[in-house]
């Protein structure tokens, strides 16, 4: 079974790849992998849902777009997300609702502060299925 | 693509070694890594020339793509990396700066020696650890409202000490006297001060730290003088963190609109990490007021905690601030864009000069100093890793002339932060620096082993390349005897 995401190393930062059958189910495993690197996914609850709308002028910069306002979300709300639906629309769009939980300092080890997603080594490949790639700041 | 840097670098001397415009068509300028050729294969192997050479495609660049001896790969920009643009057709970009807008160092003195403090050690970072917020998730005891928080944008430090938080002397000794000018909280997003107001008085995760230390070793009597440096065993404080989410979002916002203005202004990039605009443009001026916005947010968030770690200092040991002495040495960003005259082919010019990792090393002299430095040059602040050392050096006329007066920031990482945790567990990290005897407080112990030394190169490798290639010279080592980390 192919995986859902893997985390890549470098150096002082880190990098995600993410795969799916298509483009909106890898936005949604990237996501997951964001916030595996922030907290254990499996201490999570689906208890709390934000719906995100955004566009953007390319699948790439959606990408950085999308992970951004989630670590947005995690830094003013102190959200940890563990599910997502997302609908990656035609014209760089997308449509998103994601569901977590507030973090609750009992339950979840928070492991890693992600300062932001960069545009750097971003990719978007489509073909059979869909694999994308993005260097986070940690 | 060559196998060894020894088919792409040329060595200029024993510490400055070149990266000729032929080795990326498209390069405006040659590349200048000061480094010893023990440090270049690690250099080459984590391709962080590549990203030298790409810094070089930067229109307006003069000189060099510079990177100092703590150079590690970044995004866009090598973590390390120095450009210079000029303002006048010159571009300025986000990604030179970095994430963490005004990440700085900040060097407290005091009259206490190690032999006095080491008893009570374990109670002081005790009382730091909960008088400081820090780790992550944490949010500040200050809470301004969204009005208020324009006035830390704009004020910067002495937004801080009109609220109680230090001493106007303070001020003096901050780099730009704790405020870049020019700063103006209408380009900054909502977001960014959503995310900003929570986090303000807040030290943070990751690298950031608070430190005990005591000096170790003098190399220079005369400046250390000048800093309040008497003796060896002198206990000082240092402080490492910058603009928070705050700081994050405004360069997260700018490199999106900058890199819409790439395609307005038709610059060709290698990576659009680096996304930019003309100094002069609309984009370029209004990420300046942004930048300057979180630039003022990081020293008025180091000013807050040098209050709290003198209130806590004061507390533990039962002496009045005065009797600790605990006054500032200085500050310094290391992670900034300023507009500062330098001369380029014999001439003055305003050039934009871009720091990632890299710290201004200004000369004795220079009209930009305080006074009580004047006659030794600007005071540099390089932390190590907590289980070595840290330095404090003085600028130099000759990283005026060839480096924009700058000089490095601290170790740079050689291990990724997952292969440190694998190889490393917190918990022994801890017990093996308690055995040196440095107590250590940490937000979570994944963070040790994230942070322990082997994740870093030795500071003093780095410290001694600038100091024998000239841009920056030593003047005292630290040891950490007390740590606080994120």
């Amino acid at each position: 079974m192919q995986k859902d995401f893997e985390i890549i190393d470098h150096t002082a930062d880190v990098g995600i790849v993410a795969y799916g059958d298509n483009i909106s189910q890898a936005f949604g495993n990237a996501a997951r992998a964001l916030f595996s690197l922030i907290t254990e996914l499996d201490s999570v609850a689906e208890v709390v849902c934000r719906d995100t709308e955004l566009s953007a002028v390319d699948e790439e910069s959606l990408l950085v777009a999308w992970l951004n306002e989630l670590i947005y979300l995690f830094d003013t709300e102190n959200i940890v997300f563990k599910r997502f639906d997302v609908a990656v629309l035609p014209g760089s769009s997308l449509r998103a609702r994601s569901y977590g939980e507030k973090v609750d300092g009992s339950r979840h080890r928070l492991k890693t502060g992600v300062k932001a997603a960069t545009y750097h080594m971003l990719g978007v490949e489509k073909g059979n299925g869909c694999r994308v790639q993005v260097i986070l700041d940690i | 693509m060559a196998s060894s840097w020894r088919e792409v670098v040329n060595r200029i001397d024993d510490y400055r070694w070149e990266i000729p415009t032929g080795y990326k068509p498209g390069m405006l300028v040659p590349g200048l890594v000061y480094t010893s050729e023990a440090m270049l294969d690690h250099i080459w192997q984590e391709q962080a020339f590549d990203q030298v050479a790409n810094v070089a495609f930067l229109p307006g660049i003069v000189g060099y793509s510079l990177a100092m001896p703590d150079i590690h790969w970044g995004y866009g920009f090598p973590i390390g990396g120095v450009a210079a643009t000029r303002v006048s057709d010159g571009v300025i970009s986000p990604g030179g700066v970095g994430f963490d807008i005004n990440c700085g160092v900040r060097l407290l003195r005091t009259n206490l020696t190690a032999a006095e403090v080491r008893p009570r050690i374990e109670r002081l970072v005790a009382d730091l650890f909960t008088s400081v917020p820090s780790g992550l998730g944490s949010e500040g005891k200050i809470r301004v409202s969204e009005k208020e928080l324009d006035q830390v944008l704009v004020k910067g430090s002495r937004w801080a000490l009109e609220r109680g938080y230090g001493n106007a002397a303070d001020v003096v000794v901050t780099e730009e006297t704790g405020c870049i000018k020019g700063a103006n909280p209408d380009k900054v997003s909502g977001k960014a001060k959503k995310r900003g107001i929570p986090q303000l008085g807040t030290l943070g995760s990751g690298n950031h730290f608070l430190e005990v230390e005591a000096v170790d070793e003098i190399y220079d009597l005369v400046s250390a003088r000048a800093m309040g440096i008497a003796d060896v065993g002198q206990v000082v404080v240092m402080i490492h963190t910058g603009s928070r989410g705050f700081g994050h979002e405004v360069c997260g916002d700018y490199v999106r609109l900058l890199g819409e203005a790439v395609r307005k202004y038709g610059i060709r990039l290698p990576d659009r990490q680096l996304a930019c605009a003309p100094v002069k443009s609309a984009e370029g001026r209004d990420y300046l007021a942004a930048m300057a916005c979180a630039a003022n947010y990081a020293w008025a968030n180091r000013q807050c905690i040098t209050h709290w770690v003198r209130e806590s200092l004061a507390r533990v040991l039962q002496k009045s601030e005065k009797e600790i002495g605990l006054e500032q040495i200085y500050d310094v960003c290391h992670n900034i864009a300023k507009l500062e005259e330098h001369t380029v082919g014999g001439r003055k010019e305003v050039l934009c000069v871009h720091r990632k990792g890299a710290t201004r090393a200004f000369p004795a002299g220079h009209p930009d100093i305080p006074d009580i430095y004047r006659d030794i040059g600007q005071p540099v602040l390089i932390p190590g890793d907590m289980g070595r050392c840290s330095y404090i050096a003085v600028g130099t006329e000759r990283a005026m002339r060839e480096s924009f007066g700058s000089t490095c920031h601290g170790a740079g990482r050689v291990q990724s932060r997952s292969a440190a945790k694998r190889s490393l567990q917190g918990s022994v990290v801890a017990r093996e620096l308690a055995a040196r005897g440095i107590t250590v407080k940490a937000g979570s112990m994944a963070s040790l082993a994230e942070e322990a030394s082997p994740a870093y190169k030795d500071v003093s490798e780095v410290v001694d390349i600038t100091d024998r290639a000239g841009i920056s010279s030593k003047v005292a080592r630290t040891v950490p005897i007390g740590v606080i980390k994120g």
